[in-house]
């Protein structure tokens, strides 16, 4: 066990209690024992570790819903253990890693293994998210019940949707029975079909194929409508990285009619827009694609206002061998563990949300949405933490970035906040050189 | 005669050198790399060549020494030859490269065949690609020019500038024609060329196609779209055909050949709507019955498709000549 440690000084931040002030928080055996609203206090048992931060924020470590790593399967994109180094230089305590790999995370078998791997690497929590459908196929359950037993957190098919309404239902309402979350990325497959951005004007005159917002509120509101058939099983959604104003209205009515449906944002549809592919820029490539800038200004609105309940890097790698393509041909993707914190303060910089609130997007609301108890600074949670100068301005620079893969979209853009250290269950993870 | 330069063509050597203006950038990816005065200039450097090219002697050696690689991913008869025409007549050396006769087939990136091709040191790569935006990417990865032969749906800029080379010359001027580009605008990197050239040449453009084939808020584009081809083409100076692919015609865009052209085929008593002294334009290749008529295709008194061809020649010594001598001066 790590020997205690106590930061004072601090500006402290937790939604869970809704506090941002100064304060202090003494951590011992993995747990926070103790957090004061005050600079000074509490204070430390012998041989504590003490840090003064100056006034840097300290907060719940972030909670990130959506990653891949290569493993198993393409070890050469990304390993858990550089997920993990890039995720503790992020700030990121809790990963949720996706199920897509190679074989796919349908087995608790796989589940199993998983979680030793990130238990020797030892550097932050994983939880892997098991396939809601054999093979991702969006044909057969999975067998959700045995993977939740050996450890995954919720289920679903990552980025494919699971098309077949019949099927949808079944994994709803049989993973509502078990109290397992689902998630899903919406979009009409066949209104996606050989898209490779948004369908605009700016893309027919590049000349792209694009897919409208319509593939992905079709899909929204087919998925609304087979929640409210299972929600007496239990049954929970996430709407996974919504990315146009046009879902915003649907989530909005299944919200006030009392669905148990939450939703969650990348942080690239907040940051940027259809205009950043620029010239075939293949780090601009994702899915669902970049949006116009009304839908970026409205996603921004609903994150700020609480409609969208969390934000999530969308971190996928993809070598160069898969970006230096025509951009039709590119994989789809871009890393984002160490720039989701500095991307998510711009929206602080800009003022536009509350630093507490965009805190939240990445801590409670994701750890709310699994039931866990990480994510807040209460006597007795897991000392997951993180201190940062929130104002340290950078300019990214993606080959210096810590993943394998380098395929940043936020390569070259200013940005600001650094994280000093990182505690994933009282133990230092990271921290940055001074 | 359009302008004074081409009172009396150039057709030696050492005149030519001097009319040949630097090519305003490094490559010719897209219409918008030129404005309207480069664009006329480039024209009317290609007036020259077609003088030029209509000697017995046909060679002038402007490319002398030069490499010029043709790198074709996609098949194309005519514009591979009329590129190879053009760099030979010039008196560069001209290599056709195509997939199936080099090692792209054996899962060579475009980068790889790049950084393959950069390495012997051509002068001017000219590629056509399957993919938008594949012209621009090589761009990036060689050190050599880069001429965009057609990019996937996105460009094929010499192809605008040898349809604005044959209109020019048939009507004297570009400014102020009305000029109806009909049938598949969706998939048409003829089409987008030809818009962005035309339009920023004051011409007016309408889009004429079934709204399946027409690309998003293409009226945005700063021209009229209309989906009835007698009203997009009324009054028009210039009707320009596009080729449609025949499997964009099997029920997925269109629902049969015979209902595209009975709707959207260009016949003599379609073209009756247009104005009396209309002229038919084809990129080629056409699909007769499809998309145009044989008797107005064949037409000589409207049609300036065999117009194309050679114009096609000469814009493309022009492109040539002028990115040589960008690195002449370079």
């Amino acid at each position: 066990m790590s020997p205690p440690l106590v930061i004072r000084g601090a500006r402290l931040v937790d939604p869970a209690s809704g506090y941002d002030g100064p304060g202090s928080v003494l951590v011992a055996d993995g747990r926070i024992e103790d957090v004061a609203r005050q600079a000074t206090a509490p204070g430390a048992p012998d041989g504590a570790r003490e840090i003064d931060a100056a006034g840097a924020l300290v907060c719940p470590g972030l909670v990130d819903l959506r990653a891949k790593t290569g493993e198993p399967g393409s070890e050469p994109k990304e390993t858990l253990k550089s997920a993990l180094r890039a995720a503790a230089a992020g700030g990121v305590t809790t990963l949720a890693v996706m199920p897509d790999t190679d074989p796919p995370v349908d087995d608790p078998a796989v589940v199993d293994f998983i979680l030793r791997r990130a238990r020797d690497i030892g550097l932050g929590r994983v939880i892997p998210a098991g396939a809601a459908t054999k093979g991702l196929e969006g044909k057969a359950l999975a067998e959700i019940g045995l993977m939740h037993e050996a450890g995954c957190a919720f289920v679903c098919d990552a980025d494919r949707p699971i098309v077949d309404s019949r099927v949808m239902r079944r994994v709803l309402a049989y993973a509502g029975g078990l109290d397992v979350l689902v998630a899903h990325r919406p979009a009409d497959p066949w209104l996606t079909d050989g898209a490779a951005a948004h369908e605009s004007e700016f893309a027919g005159r590049l000349g792209l194929a694009g897919s409208p917002a319509a593939a992905e509120t079709i899909m929204l509101e087919r998925d609304i409508a087979l929640l409210d058939l299972t929600k007496g099983a239990g049954a929970r959604l996430l709407s996974d990285q919504l990315s146009t104003a046009a879902s915003l209205a649907p989530l909005a009515r299944a919200k006030e009619a009392g669905l148990p449906i939450q939703a969650s944002v990348s942080i690239n549809h907040l940051t940027f827009n259809e205009l950043d592919i620029g010239d075939y820029r293949t780090f601009w490539k994702l899915t669902p694609p970049l949006r116009g800038e009304m839908d970026r200004e409205a996603l921004v609105e609903a994150l700020a206002s609480g409609l969208i309940d969390l934000v999530v890097s969308a971190h996928a790698p993809a070598p160069a061998e898969d970006k230096r393509l025509p951009f039709q041909e590119a994989a789809p993707g871009s890393i984002g563990l160490e720039t989701l914190l500095p991307a998510l303060l711009t929206l602080h910089h800009e003022g536009r949300a509350p630093l507490i609130r965009l805190l939240e997007t990445v801590t409670l609301a994701p750890a709310k949405a699994l039931g866990r108890e990480f994510g807040r600074l209460s006597r007795g949670a897991p000392a997951d933490l993180i201190m940062v100068d929130i104002n340290a301005p950078r300019i990214i620079d993606a080959a210096a970035l810590t993943s394998k893969s380098k395929n940043s979209a936020f390569d070259g853009r200013r940005l600001q906040g650094e994280v000093l250290l990182t505690l994933a269950e009282g133990r230092v993870i990271h921290e940055a050189r001074t | 005669m359009p302008s004074s330069a081409t009172d009396t063509p150039a057709t030696d050597l050492e005149e030519l050198r001097r009319l040949a203006q630097p090519f305003p950038k490094r490559h010719l990816l897209s219409v918008t790399d030129l404005d309207p005065i480069q664009a006329t200039a480039l024209l009317d450097l290609a007036e020259h060549f077609v003088a030029l090219n209509r000697q017995a002697r046909k060679k002038v050696d402007l490319l002398k020494g030069r490499t010029l690689i043709n790198i074709f991913f996609e098949a194309s008869t005519r514009t591979q030859s009329s590129f190879e025409l053009a760099g030979k007549r010039l008196g560069a050396d001209v290599v056709n490269m195509s997939p199936r006769t080099s090692s792209i087939t054996k899962g060579e990136t475009l980068i790889d065949t790049a950084v393959t091709l950069n390495a012997m040191q051509p002068d001017i790569l000219v590629i056509r690609h399957a993919a938008s935006g594949a012209a621009s990417l090589l761009s990036q990865k060689v050190g050599c020019s880069v001429v965009n032969a057609g990019d996937g749906a996105h460009e094929h800029p010499s192809q605008a500038l040898l349809d604005a080379l044959s209109l020019r010359r048939a009507f004297g001027r570009l400014g102020g024609l009305t000029v109806a580009i009909c049938g598949d605008v969706l998939h048409s990197r003829v089409a987008r060329s030809n818009v962005g050239l035309l339009t920023m040449m004051g011409a007016r453009v309408r889009l004429v196609g079934p709204p399946t084939l027409m690309p998003p808020q293409a009226a945005r584009w700063g021209v009229e779209v209309s989906h009835d081809l007698r009203r997009g083409i009324a009054g028009a100076d210039v009707v320009m055909m596009l080729r449609l692919q025949f499997e964009r015609m099997q029920g997925a865009l269109a629902p049969s050949t015979r209902e595209y052209f009975r709707l959207y085929g260009l016949d003599r008593e379609k073209l009756g709507a247009a104005a009396p002294h209309v002229r038919v334009m084809h990129p080629g290749p056409m699909n007769r019955g499809v998309e145009i008529d044989s008797d107005v295709a064949d037409d000589l008194e409207i049609s300036l498709i065999q117009d194309q061809v050679e114009m096609g020649v000469a814009v493309r010594m022009a492109i040539l000549a002028s990115l040589a001598a960008r690195l002449d001066n370079a």
